[in-house]
Formats: C-alpha cells, sequence, structure tokens
C-alpha cells in the first residue's frame, strides 16, 4: 500500500524525480492559474458581471474579510500569500472527487513545503511592520529567559501545520482504501463526503493559522500600548 | 521468532497509540466545543470570534490525534525495524 503519492515514481535521473506528487500539484497549478487567466480576461465594472467573475469576488472578499476578522488591518498586503495557501489546499482538497486522483496535499513534501513557506513568511512580514530590531525583541517578550522557548514555538508550530495537513489528508484517503477492501459499495461515498468536509476545514484551518502566526509577528508593539480590557 | 516479535510488538502499539491517542483528545475537543456552545449562546454577538477561536483551538488539539495516527502508520506500513529485519533474514 502506498502511504503517499511521493513513492510513484514516474522517471528519475540521478537526484531529479518526478514523482505523482509533483504531476498533480503542477497540474492543479496550471488549472487554476489558467482558470483564473480565462476568467479575468473580461472583467466588468458595470452592467451584468459575468458569473464566474462574481464567484472570484465572492472567494476574495470573503478571505480578505476573514483576513481582516483576524485583526490584520491592511488585508490586502497579505491577501497574495494567504489567499493562495487557502485556494491551493482547498482546491487540493475539493479534487478528491475526481476518481483516481490522489491530493499532492496527502504528501509530506508538500505539506512541509507550503508550511515552511509560512515559516519564512512569518519573520519577513514581521520585520517589515516592526523592523528587524522589532521583530527580534519580539522573541524576548514577556521576559529574558523565554527565548529559547519563543524559538522552540516557532519550530513546533512549523512542524504541526505540516503534520496536521498530512495526516488529515492522508488519512481521508487511507480511510477509502481500508473501507473499499471492507464494505465496498455505499459505505466508500460516504467517508469521501466526510473528507470533503474535513479537507475544507483544513485549508480554512491552515490559512487561519498562518494569518494568527502573521498577526502575531506585526502587531505585538501596538497591542501593549493599548490598555487592557 | 525476532520478524513475529517485531510484528506483534508493532500491530499492538500502533493499536495502543491510536486508541489512547484518540481518547484523550477526543475528550479535550468535547469539553472545548461545550464551553463554546455554551457562550455561544450566552453570548450570540460575539458569534464570529468564539467559532473562529474554536476552530483554531480545535486544530491544535486534533493535531496531536493526528500525531498518534501518523505514529501508527509508520509503525505499521513504514517501520523501520521492520525493514531492518526483513534484509536482514533476507540476507542470511
Amino acid at each position: 500500500m502506498n502511504l503517499t503519492s511521493d513513492q510513484q515514481v514516474f522517471w528519475q535521473s540521478g537526484l531529479v524525480k518526478l514523482n505523482l506528487t509533483i504531476v498533480t500539484t503542477w497540474a492543479m497549478m496550471l488549472v487554476m492559474s489558467l482558470g483564473a487567466k480565462l476568467i479575468t480576461r473580461r472583467l466588468a465594472t458595470e452592467g451584468p458581471i459575468p458569473r464566474w467573475q462574481g464567484a472570484l469576488e465572492i472567494i476574495i472578499t470573503g478571505i480578505e474579510q476573514q483576513i481582516a476578522d483576524v485583526g490584520l488591518t491592511e488585508p490586502k498586503r497579505y491577501l497574495s500569500f494567504l489567499g493562495t495557501l487557502f485556494l491551493f489546499v482547498a482546491t487540493c482538497s475539493v479534487c478528491i472527487v475526481i476518481p483516481g486522483f490522489s491530493p499532492p496535499t496527502g504528501s509530506l513534501s508538500t505539506t512541509a513545503a507550503l508550511a515552511l513557506c509560512v515559516f519564512i513568511a512569518v519573520p519577513l512580514f514581521g520585520v517589515r511592520e516592526q523592523g528587524l530590531g522589532g521583530y527580534l525583541k519580539t522573541y524576548t517578550k514577556p521576559t529574558f529567559i523565554m527565548l529559547p522557548f519563543n524559538i522552540i514555538s516557532e519550530v513546533s508550530r512549523t512542524l504541526a501545520l505540516a503534520i496536521r495537513l498530512f495526516g488529515n489528508m492522508m488519512s481521508g484517503a487511507m480511510i477509502v482504501g481500508i473501507l473499499l477492501t471492507i464494505t465496498p459499495f455505499v459505505f466508500p461515498i460516504v467517508m469521501t463526503a466526510l473528507g470533503l468536509l474535513t479537507g475544507m476545514v483544513q485549508a480554512y484551518i491552515f490559512s487561519i493559522l498562518a494569518t494568527v502566526y502573521i498577526a502575531a509577528a506585526t502587531r505585538v508593539n501596538k497591542k501593549q500600548s493599548q490598555p487592557i480590557q | 521468532m525476532d520478524t513475529t516479535l517485531i510484528a506483534v510488538v508493532s500491530i499492538a502499539t500502533s493499536g495502543l497509540t491510536i486508541g489512547i491517542g484518540g481518547m484523550c483528545p477526543a475528550i479535550g475537543e468535547g469539553r472545548s466545543v461545550a464551553t463554546a456552545l455554551t457562550s455561544l449562546a450566552q453570548q450570540p454577538d460575539a458569534s464570529a470570534t468564539i467559532t473562529r477561536t474554536l476552530f483554531v483551538g480545535l486544530a491544535m488539539i486534533e493535531s496531536l490525534a493526528i500525531y498518534s495516527f501518523v505514529v501508527s502508520m509508520i509503525l505499521i506500513f513504514a517501520n523501520p525495524f521492520w525493514t531492518h529485519a526483513i534484509a536482514q533474514s533476507g540476507g542470511k
């Protein structure tokens, strides 16, 4: 039994491998970017707005609203990064209804890459917002003793992000695979529907956690100046 | 004998792992959802904040269960000791 889609290798030359994960990732990137390009080719600001443009606008304003709700005052700055994360993970989870499709987020390498993006983006946004010294100072809050723990939490939450998404997506595929051998008819469909639900929840959680981390890295100074209610 | 012992220990441990590791986070999740429902009933206006915090907290708690699941899956499907023992017995 294949635990991840990394184990299906199509082509290999030395260290360079072309496995199923890379193929599905690039296929999804192609579909998403081409689709976005096609939809935004004819944008209308007056009169009847095309259906697909309306759908995209709903998604974008929804993500923006969520980012603003967490406490980032200028959601447009973070929209490109967080929106991309959410859309990629969400499309991966929605596409499991396609027969034979194994989601790229069900492999630890993809989720580790996504979590590393968050790991790098959080200090970048933090430094941009409060300067290098100001950001580095947040590691010694509330006292200097907390410095190692803050660093540990930075690393461990990245690990948690990666393992959480991987475990959820992999378990969905695995449960369906195991159930196919026990009760082959109706029950796997129910579990696939449940997998759709948990996939969307995971996409939401992944992006909202990234938003919370970025918000925590960018607004420590402002938070301190506010009176405690 | 050696491989059998490894197989028995791996399977039993993976069952224990997912059993205990699923039980305790389930209690925690149940408690947090119950508290969130109580506060939702008391303050319906704050539903957006409560729901978002609940989801983030649930993700944190649930990740513990996911860790146990991943460990038990590794014990069954990608056990390094099992692979080692198989390679040893195959080499003899």
